[in-house]
């Protein structure tokens, strides 16, 4: 497709010194650790962002800080730019590469170093699937709570980068309020540890700082984790409504009573379509607007809470609620929302966008939202976190079409203007990367964007850490 | 204390900190100053006051989200939270009491200070409720960062760091933060008798349990008589708190007490006691005396902080009590404040950090107040100050290493 995001130039002195690099960085490495070759390349060219990609200088993967920091060390020195990845699962470009990168991948580092039961802690290399985490643990009654759909995937040093969330942040934060701790290497192979065990540490909140930084400001080699003891149980519901609007409204009226369910999710009517044909979940095909709320908790809590959300929902004409009954029946509601990018992948390309607005501006925007997509010629799918206002509109079209992909690209744009405006923001989880950059100056000012800049460059004054994402190209300090 | 400036307005507090860069100037920043014994004494040309800064701006119940300017009385934030039955989750904690202070909290310093409370493990700290903020940057400059939505990823998330900077960064002018509905229902248990070591046993085991114990301290013999005027039962009282819907937190209730129940007797607190108990620990009643007897605020790993106080006794003369399942000890000593000792064994333990609260000024002279940091994150650190306030204008010293 003609492409319309930016990278940066990849700087000539790097690529002479491509051969030469090489050479160095396989030094620093174990054998077996580094990939220069183009056919070893090709899977690093890009992420879950897949209309961009770019071939990168080499691939290393560390098994160790140390090997992290020398690497480092070593292009901070000689002004090579470092793409650091995790699973590669990113939806906003966070991982693709450019001409002039080394990408760090951490997939090696992938052992769990550590899990403390009294004080519910877990510590881990970066590379650990966010999954993994939760299994971990299961058998003695924890789980790791933030779950992005990708959580299978999806590693914990991915998760911090973009301070990921999933469908049950609603009730237990994003991975920013999960997080105790990071081990992390600086741009110049210098290795610092924030946090720890503790609830909360001495000084500035560098760690708050550093999580959903999009790997600009050091590459997290080990993190520690809160845990949380697994409820008793746990309940999807599913609710049907004939409009988007009174489901949308239904949302923010259960919030706004002072019920905190676990999940609130939304799908509407071409969601549930694609979801069903692909999950077999059960969703009733007859309504326009679905909500899965889950309640968790002891059976007498979690029918009082059930209850409540009906009388709320009935207010809101709700037309079909069904209870599962087994244990599968839950697992498979789950199933069909988790799949929906992966289900709709089944019948087009599409892009997915991930801006949050306030829940009384849920419905407006759910109606824009489709009125704009219509005006490009494209079909929409909505699929989202709305208990928190986190909107997932899936932009279908042909990757292979030029003006088709061109026009799914302004009309996600558009969208996400729509949100800010709203009182929102651009991105919910998904983060920045290449894909939103170009809108921030939608968000902020230059100047708020400067102070943001400003801090980035205390950690890494060169800019060699994910140069050419969240930030415009335009408008930045000179290094 | 002499307030210089006390700007009505963002643009207001811009003007005065172009003026002090231009003189090359220095400003101490307050809000109601009560909280002012909170890091290193402040050495500063002027003072800037926030006060005048002050009304809630926008509240939308059903959003369960605030924004107020930074002058803020917290009581007039209160009043209006409680007319709608919601709450500040991390119940800020009231540093007049131990202070001897007077004034009004503001809303600003709360957040400057990141203060937070018992339900730290199932509420976070102030920085986790906290969404959005403007602030005036040393440059002069007016930022906005973060927004009024729960969930936000857009750039970097300078909302945390401003949380807890003590106004090192800039001088925040509004604030944007996620409040919660107030549960209906709250109860106690209290489990009597226990030494240190099996209180942190006993807590650790409550909050494994899937009943969402929203606070869990210990308060052992020394200090139990200090709470509810002497109206806790005799002994230590580990006191584990459940908040929410009434038939949930009486089903739970019973369930933490078949768990609980066996390493001590057991009782209970009505919601009107629980309400009054979890005030006076959050605000660590027992130590506020009137005294400047040396006071720190420890955090640790749940599991290390009663180890630390057992090796400190062998030393020096110390009382103490627990917060947050063990992982937050407040020390009182009787009379050095024994600072390289607390922060050595600490090291020795597993790592945390120690804050010097209170003590008389001619060791808050000599003490960091703040836990100093490894080489590379405190330079790290003075390199992202620098980004803010690069003439050195707001509150110097009070966070530094060395007063």
């Amino acid at each position: 497709m003609a492409e319309t995001i930016g990278f940066l130039q990849p700087k000539p002195e790097v690529i002479a010194r491509r051969r030469e690099i090489v050479a160095d960085l396989s030094d620093l490495l174990p054998a077996g650790c580094l990939i220069s070759d183009e056919r070893g390349l090709k899977p690093f060219e890009t992420d879950a962002f897949i209309a961009y990609r770019r071939m990168p200088l080499a691939v290393a993967l560390p098994e160790t800080t140390e090997q992290v920091a020398a690497l480092l060390k070593y292009c901070g020195r000689y002004g090579v730019p470092v793409v650091p990845r995790g699973a590669g699962t990113s939806l906003s470009g966070g991982a693709i590469p450019q001409e002039d990168a080394v990408v760090i991948g951490l997939s090696k580092m992938s052992r769990i170093l550590d899990v403390d039961l009294f004080n519910r802690t877990a510590t881990v290399q970066a590379g650990v699937t966010n999954l993994n985490i939760s299994e971990a643990v299961s058998a003695d009654g924890f789980f790791y709570a933030p779950d992005p759909s990708s959580q299978l995937a999806c590693t914990i040093g991915g998760n911090i980068g973009m301070n990921s969330g999933g469908a049950h942040c609603l009730k237990y934060g994003v991975t920013t309020n999960n997080l105790l701790g990071v081990k992390m290497v600086l741009y110049d192979g210098t290795v610092v540890e924030l946090g720890g065990k503790a609830l909360d540490a001495a000084g500035y909140d560098l760690l708050g700082l550093v999580c959903g930084s999009e790997g600009q400001l050091g590459i997290v080699t080990e993190a520690t984790v809160r845990l949380i003891a697994k409820p008793e149980g746990a309940r999807p519901v599913l609710f049907g409504f004939s409009s988007s609007e009174a489901a949308g409204a239904c949302v923010a009226d259960v919030i706004g009573s002072g019920i905190i369910p676990v999940a609130i999710e939304f799908m509407d009517k071409p969601a549930i379509e694609i979801c069903e044909a692909f999950a077999h979940a059960g969703y009733p095909l007859d309504v326009e607007a679905l909500l899965i709320v889950e309640v968790e908790g002891s059976e007498p809590e979690m029918d009082a809470m059930l209850a409540s959300i009906v009388a709320v929902a009935r207010r809101h004409g709700v037309a079909t609620i069904k209870e599962c009954q087994t244990a599968m029946e839950a697992a498979a509601i789950w199933k069909g929302r988790k799949s929906a990018f992966g289900a709709t992948g089944r019948i087009a390309d599409y892009i997915c966008m991930d801006g949050t607005v306030p829940l009384s501006q849920l419905s407006h925007v759910l109606a824009r939202t489709g009125e704009i997509v219509a005006s490009y010629g494209l079909r929409v799918a909505n699929v989202f976190h709305a208990g928190d206002g986190n909107m997932h509109p899936l932009i279908l079209y042909n990757i292979n079409d030029p003006e088709d992909a061109a026009r799914a690209e302004a009309a996600g744009n558009d969208i996400l203007k729509l949100c800010v405006d709203a009182g929102g923001c651009l991105t919910g989880e998904h983060g920045v990367g290449i894909e939103k950059r170009d809108l921030m100056l939608h968000q902020y000012n230059q100047v708020d964007l400067d102070q943001q800049m400003a801090a980035r460059s205390a950690f890494d004054p060169q800019w060699i850490l994910n140069p050419s994402k969240v930030f415009p190209l335009e408008g930045r300090p000179a290094a | 204390m002499i307030v210089h400036f006390e700007p009505a307005s963002e643009e207001g507090i811009a003007t005065v900190i172009r003026a002090m860069a231009a003189d090359r100037a220095s400003l101490a920043v307050i809000g109601g100053n009560t909280r002012a014994g909170l890091g290193n004494p402040v050495r500063a040309d002027r003072v800037l006051s926030t006060r005048r800064l002050s009304g809630i701006v926008s509240y939308n119940p059903a959003e369960m989200t605030i924004t107020a300017l930074t002058g803020t009385p917290l009581r007039e934030i209160g009043e209006a939270l409680a007319e709608n039955r919601q709450m500040l989750a991390f119940e800020p904690m009231d540093h007049r009491p131990i202070f001897s202070s007077s004034g009004e909290p503001t809303i600003g310093g709360v957040f400057a200070a990141n203060v937070s409370g018992p339900r730290r493990y199932v509420a976070g700290a102030a920085r986790d409720s906290l969404l959005g903020v403007r602030f005036v940057n040393g440059g002069g400059e007016a930022i906005k960062a973060g927004g009024r939505v729960m969930k936000n990823v857009t750039g970097l998330d300078l909302v945390k760091l401003l949380a807890g900077s003590h106004g090192t960064l800039g001088i925040l002018t509004e604030v944007t933060f996620r409040v919660l509905p107030r549960p209906p229902a709250s109860e106690t248990i209290v489990v009597s008798g226990l030494n240190d070591a099996e209180a942190a046993a006993v807590m650790a085991e409550a909050m494994a349990q899937t009943v969402e114990v929203s606070g869990a301290a210990h308060l052992p013999e020394s200090v139990c008589g200090r709470f509810l005027d002497g109206g806790l039962p005799d002994g230590a009282a580990t006191v584990l708190r459940l908040e929410g819907l009434e038939a949930s937190v009486a089903f739970r209730a019973e369930k933490l007490m078949q768990a609980v129940g066996r390493f001590g007797a057991v009782t209970r607190l009505d919601a009107p006691q629980t309400s009054r108990l979890w005030t006076e620990i959050r605000d660590v009643k027992p130590y506020a005396d009137g005294t400047k007897k040396p006071l720190w605020r420890v955090s640790v790993a749940p599991s290390l902080g009663h180890k630390l106080v057992a090796a400190l006794r062998l030393q020096t003369g110390v009382d103490a009590f627990y917060d947050w399942q063990g992982g937050l000890v407040w020390l009182r000593m009787e009379a050095d404040p024994e600072a390289e000792l607390v922060r050595r064994y600490i090291k020795v333990l597993g790592g945390g950090h120690a804050t010097l609260v209170r003590a008389d000024d001619s060791y808050r002279q000599a003490i960091p107040s703040f836990e100093p940091q490894p080489l590379a994150v405190a330079q790290l650190s003075e390199r992202v100050r620098a980004k803010f306030d690069p003439h050195r204008i707001f509150n110097p010293g009070r966070m530094a290493a060395i007063s």
